[in-house]
């Protein structure tokens, strides 16, 4: 049975529910980027008054799943023919484009005016810069164009620890540049393993990912040589004061387990074991950048626990 | 028979439109009065404490 005529018996004619707009959101990407954003904010300098730190990740969350929809928007043509994507609202008949577009443009503009007029508009002019890139460069542009669609247009999901970082102190510095590079690097090789193994759903509809206009054994060498530009990256934030000794020993040791998957995929090329392969450093690729940013806020709190006095009150 | 049965099917769908429409007009305004006690709150916190302590 052809991929869109599956989910046209889950249409009940009973308009979209509430579910139906928050997947529109993407959640499970909203929630990677919101954990992000919280560590760009407790990581930065000096402090932010807890009402307009949540308001500050609220809105960046919001301004997330707003770009969520307009991709889902834009890509509901292509979502249709994907088995990762068909069981999208859209795709399924139970939100309209147009719905899905006016919801995404009204969580956008809200957010981003809440998060300039209630906390700064660094933080809110990084907002919209994050979502009009990952909409009008990444969604329109980049991904139907170029095999480095996800190179560039990776920059989209690596902002969101400097806006938190902007929305403390009001700017941008050399740690939220090195955080937002951390994403950057990881981006490529975590989509490209994902991609390899889901590269008939692109072949499918014509998306130009590495794997489709390269062949999976460029692509294979593309990953290797991101893992390794990535490692040095992942590690940089001790070397900038950033991150502790925690963190060296953690990004150290992922990060060489992250370069041994990358060259199991590179080694490991026919057959389900390949594609097996490759899932297990897309899953190991998520863990990576959770641990990596969870390690720093664990180094935060500890700082502030320590500050505070409460290890002494705990351990005396 | 075919005919009632159509028409309960019928019934039951405009039953579950109605009731979906209702819970996303209340996610809305849920929504909107949240924004309300942002806006609220983060201007209580920008005037600063000594916001209540004014001459009358």
């Amino acid at each position: 049975m052809a991929i869109e005529t599956q989910y046209q018996g889950i249409r009940d004619g009973a308009g979209p529910g509430v579910g139906d707009f928050i997947a529109l959101m993407k959640p499970r990407v909203m929630s990677l980027v919101v954990f992000t954003a919280l560590v760009g904010m407790m990581a930065a300098p000096g402090g932010l008054h807890p009402v307009l730190g949540f308001i500050a990740l609220l809105c960046i969350t919001v301004g997330a799943g707003a770009s969520g929809a307009l991709n889902m928007w834009y890509d509901a043509d292509i979502d249709r023919h994907m088995a990762r994507t068909a069981a999208r609202p859209i795709p399924r008949g139970v939100v309209t484009a147009e719905e899905a577009l006016m919801f995404g443009t009204v969580l956008s503009v809200t957010s981003v005016l809440t998060l300039g007029v209630l906390v700064n508009w660094v933080a809110g002019g990084l907002l919209a810069l994050t979502i009009g890139f990952y909409i009008f460069i990444y969604t329109m542009w980049l991904k139907r164009r170029t095999p480095q669609n996800i190179v560039i247009g990776g920059a989209a999901g690596a902002f969101p620890p400097m806006i938190g970082w902007a929305a403390v102190t009001g700017g941008v510095s050399v740690e939220s540049i090195v955080l937002f590079l951390i994403i950057f690097m990881w981006t490529p090789p975590h989509f490209w393993a994902l991609a390899l193994y889901r590269c008939r759903d692109y072949e499918r509809v014509g998306v130009p990912m590495l794997p489709v206009v390269a062949g999976p054994d460029e692509t294979r060498r593309q990953i290797v040589i991101y893992s390794i530009l990535l490692i040095p990256v992942g590690i940089s934030p001790y070397f900038i004061g950033l991150g502790g000794i925690s963190y060296l020993v953690t990004s150290s040791v992922l990060g060489a387990v992250f370069l041994w998957l990358a060259f199991k995929v590179y080694r490991t090329r026919e057959g389900r074991e390949a594609d097996r392969i490759a899932k297990q450093l897309f899953v190991f690729s998520i863990f990576y950048l959770f641990a990596l940013f969870a390690v720093l806020l664990g180094e935060k709190i500890a700082e502030w626990l320590v500050a505070l006095g409460a290890f002494k009150a705990i351990f005396a | 028979m075919a005919n009632n049965a159509g028409h309960e099917q019928q019934k039951k769908v405009e039953a579950e439109r109605a009731k979906r429409q209702r819970l996303r007009s209340i996610a809305i305004a849920v929504g909107l009065g949240v924004l309300v006690v942002l806006f609220y709150a983060a201007t209580i916190v920008h005037l600063g404490g000594n916001a209540l302590n004014r001459p009358m």
